[in-house]
């Protein structure tokens, strides 16, 4: 199974872990996640669909990270995933 | 002017995001000695992405980059081209490095269709670029040069002091190279943040060297920085007498005349008007920190 | 369901905020002094014993041994061991430590608080709906007010003090429990139907007491009425955090751009990072200027006792102590001045509470509006995570009240449209100060005429938001529907908001 994580669980930045899997699926854990759930996952969507993923479960563990942060996050991991073996 | 350029770590969400609030000329987002080499890639994809989409104003964006030895160069640049980054500062320099940069540069310019070039600042950070910065100045690109006397002392294998005589000889090479090619000299950063006496010296030393400004690796740096290397004002009281007599002379179609018993002359006018812009930008820009 | 003035709505039956007081200021009249010397017991179950309680009374308690407490929740275990029910408890300020009571509100030992403040499993039992009745949220000032004017009776005060002597005068000054002035218990002392001292410490003497033993019924000696760990925090210090420091250097700058650092002001801020650090900020210019301070109120730190001791101060007028410098300055120095709740804060204290004299106040929020409302007694999901404490007081008093605050904390702006819990009314609010900028409320027209010119950074208050919204996106703000949990009460006596359950 291919697995990529980036990230970390310090203030205002996210751990965020992707697998191959089928379909998408996000799931989120957010200190923030009463103001900013369908904002997170719609970034977090969004970045796969520029990378043109269909296939990635993917895992947030959110500190409050800004969107820039969380697009990064999301990159990082995937190509991480994708170098792994 | 670059009078304050602030490291940022490169992979630290929380600092990007605040770096624009504490009042430095330019925020050097750092990709090298800050990031650990796994998190390399981590880094260079979050600088990126706030280049590219931070929506607010900024001072002047900057971004450390690793150097060709490494092998991170290209990637870090492919990372971060983007119109908002200024110039890339870059690594232990000298002068046959710095032309390869220049063409990996140009090649990423074209490939991502930038609407200016991309700047150097070149760190002076060994032996052989201390020989070379007479050399290296004259580069295409180059904004400036940034001394770097951590990296420096440890190539020469000789102690870093508070006081930092080891440094006089490097900071007068750079100081004169750069004004003669009309760049701007930065001065090393004070390593010890807590000292903040040891800095105001520092910094004044560095001023009195002619440099033009200095690196800052804490935000509370800063305001030391700024107070170091605003004109005193008495000098600017001197300026400000100067351009009125000088005014005066000039109505009266006299060349040269005095002040104060002293003649006054063209390249003492250029001085006194030096120190009324450098006065008046730096008020300017941050005024409540002049009380 | 009806409005107040800062358009807040709020169950019938209450004052709403903005109406005027239906009879004349509330009168004020001292109980008389017990007419026997207090009787001394060692146990609490002797001090029930000796007592007639009932279901339904009201139990009160300080909270000057803070998250060190013991003594509120070993009264209500007593309580609850001899089967006492319906209980209203009405501490000054509530605090994690008080997780034991927890329980007890959901066993219906507990159906009612009254209190200032309160943060941890008790705040959250209260935010969760446990607690039978709706808590009430009053200030510091406001809670003396409350007791002198019969709106909050006191069947029973338990009073945690550190020294007690033979005649019954206490003191916080001495003893292994010692915290300091015991300025929220006056109230108490003086208006509860009964007294009671609890002690760890029993003397001969008190020299200079704090409490006066001819308000007291009976002294309990008991093995420990706190951990001192708890009690004082040791050290306070100065925020190094960039953000923090920046917005201090901001709200110095701005403090004396409004001409507020003249030869003999007063002032107060609280004992956070930020705080300290403007104040640390304001001591730099009174150096170089020579200036002095008349004085400093509120709780009080070492900051302010180095100040006092160097002459910068000319004196503290202290309600509670922070730390470990300011318990012993207290005896130290004739000018540190225990003051009581009531002359801190009291809109009813005679000629006027000290917050009154304050030229300027700085303080913090958990969220502002544009209204400039500030909340500091919910989380932005409706929690309760602190309350006023002297917040509402001290913006009111004071010429000027600044607020600082991160303009964006872990994504949340803290600007916005419309504060979660409205602790202290905009029209007490004057400055906002943050690290993008400083709002001024623009009901202070002669503020921001001082300020232009100033080269500070002065922006609307929606501009703020604006920059907040750029920054983090525009959260969805979820709205409480449940049931009313607590009642904000402004300091004098009328409702200011309500906090719902989710």
């Amino acid at each position: 199974m291919k697995i990529g994580s980036a990230g970390t669980l310090e203030s205002n930045d996210a751990l965020v872990t992707v697998q191959e899997g089928v379909g998408i699926v996000v799931s989120i854990d957010s200190i923030v996640d009463a103001f900013f759930h369908d904002r997170i996952e719609a970034e977090v969507r969004g970045e796969l669909a520029r990378m043109k993923k269909q296939n990635v479960h993917v895992t947030i563990q959110d500190k409050g990270a800004l969107d820039f942060t969380l697009r990064a996050r999301v990159r990082t991991a995937i190509e991480r995933m994708e170098g792994s073996q | 002017m670059r009078t304050t350029l602030l490291f940022i770590p490169g992979n630290h969400p929380a600092m990007l995001q605040n770096a624009d609030v504490f009042g430095a000329d330019g925020l050097i987002l750092d990709l090298e000695d800050a990031v650990a080499a796994t998190e390399k890639d981590a880094a260079r994809i979050l600088v990126g992405e706030y280049l590219k989409s931070w929506k607010l104003e900024t001072p002047e964006l900057l971004v450390r980059v690793n150097g060709l030895p490494s092998g991170w160069l290209e990637s870090d640049l492919e990372a971060i081209a983007c119109d908002r980054l200024s110039a890339i500062v870059y690594p232990k320099a000298g002068v046959e490095e710095l032309y390869e940069v220049d063409r990996i540069l140009s090649e990423i310019e074209k490939k991502h269709r930038l609407s200016h070039p991309i700047g150097i600042i070149p760190i002076i950070e060994s032996a052989q670029g201390v020989v070379e910065t007479d050399d290296i100045s004259y580069l295409p690109r180059l904004k400036g040069m940034l001394l770097g006397g951590e990296d420096l002392t440890a190539d020469m294998e000789i102690g870093r002091t508070r006081e930092g005589a080891e440094l006089a000889y490097p900071r007068a090479r750079l100081a004169f190279a750069c004004k003669a090619a009309g760049i701007d000299a930065i001065d090393t950063p004070f390593a010890d943040v807590h000292d903040t006496e040891g800095l105001l010296a520092d910094a004044r030393t560095a001023r009195s060297l002619g440099f033009t400004g200095k690196a800052a690796i804490h935000p509370n740096q800063l305001l030391t920085i700024r107070t170091a290397f605003r004109p005193d004002p008495k000098d600017i009281l001197w300026a400000r007498r100067v351009m009125a007599a000088a005014q005066d002379a000039a109505k009266k179609h006299q060349g040269a005349f005095s002040l104060d018993g002293k003649m006054i002359d063209k390249p003492v006018v250029k001085r006194a008007e030096g120190i009324l812009s450098r006065a008046g930008v730096q008020d300017g820009a941050i005024p409540h920190e002049t009380k | 369901m009806k409005r107040n003035s800062i358009g807040r709505e709020l169950p019938d039956g209450y004052r709403p905020y903005g109406e005027e007081h239906p009879a004349a200021a509330s009168q004020r009249i001292a109980m008389k002094p017990t007419p026997t010397a207090p009787i001394f017991l060692t146990s609490l179950s002797d001090v029930f014993s000796a007592l007639e309680l009932r279901d339904g009374m009201t139990f009160s308690f300080h909270h000057h041994l803070r998250d060190g407490d013991f003594v509120a929740n070993l009264v209500m275990a007593e309580a609850d061991r001899r089967g006492l029910r319906d209980l209203t408890i009405a501490p000054s300020s509530l605090f994690p430590c008080h997780k034991p009571l927890v329980p007890l509100i959901e066993r219906g030992v507990i159906t009612g608080i009254v209190t200032n403040y309160m943060n941890g499993p008790v705040a959250d039992a209260v935010s969760a709906g446990k607690l039978q009745k709706p808590a009430i949220m009053d200030t510091h000032g406001g809670r003396a007010r409350a007791i002198e004017a019969g709106d909050l009776s006191i069947d029973v005060a338990f009073l945690a003090v550190p020294t007690v002597d033979r005649r019954g005068n206490g003191t916080g000054r001495v003893g292994k429990s010692a915290c300091g002035v015991l300025g929220y218990a006056d109230p108490d002392l003086h208006y509860a139907k009964k007294v009671v001292f609890v002690t760890d410490e029993i003397v001969e003497r008190v020299d200079h007491p704090d409490l006066d033993g001819n308000f007291v019924d009976y002294v309990v000696l008991i093995p420990s009425i706190g951990d001192r760990a708890g009690i004082v925090s040791g050290t306070t210090r100065i925020t190094r955090e960039p953000v923090g420091l920046k917005i201090a250097r901001d709200a110095a700058a701005l403090i004396d751009a409004a001409g507020l650092l003249k030869e003999g002001f007063s002032m107060q801020t609280g004992a956070g990072g930020t705080s300290l650090a403007v104040v640390a900020d304001i001591r730099r210019i009174m150096v170089e200027r020579g200036l002095h301070a008349r004085f400093a109120s509120g709780g009080i730190t070492a900051q302010y006792v180095e100040m006092l001791e160097a002459g910068l101060v000319g004196s503290l007028r202290d309600v509670q102590d922070f730390d470990l410098d300011a318990v012993a300055s207290l005896t130290r120095n004739p000018q540190h001045e225990a003051i009581t709740a009531a002359q801190y804060g009291s809109p009813d204290f005679r000629p006027a509470p000290v917050v009154a004299g304050l030229d300027f106040v700085v303080l913090g929020a958990t969220e502002i509006d544009l209204d400039f409302n500030v909340n500091v007694t919910t989380d932005s999901e409706g929690r309760i995570i602190g309350g006023s404490g002297g917040h509402a007081d001290t913006a009111h008093g004071a010429k000027v009240s600044v607020v600082v605050t991160n303009l964006v904390k872990a994504r949340l702006p803290i600007v916005m449209e419309k504060v979660t819990c409205v602790t202290t009314p905009g029209s007490d609010v004057d400055v906002l100060v943050t690290e993008r900028g400083i709002a001024v409320n623009p009901k202070r027209a002669d503020l921001l005429d001082r300020l232009r010119g100033s080269g500070l950074n002065v922006v609307p208050i929606r501009a703020l938001m604006e920059l907040a919204h750029t920054i983090t996106g525009v959260p969805v703000r979820p709205r409480p529907s449940g049931r009313i949990v607590a009642l904000v009460r402004y300091r004098d006596g009328s409702i200011l908001d309500v906090v719902s359950s989710k």
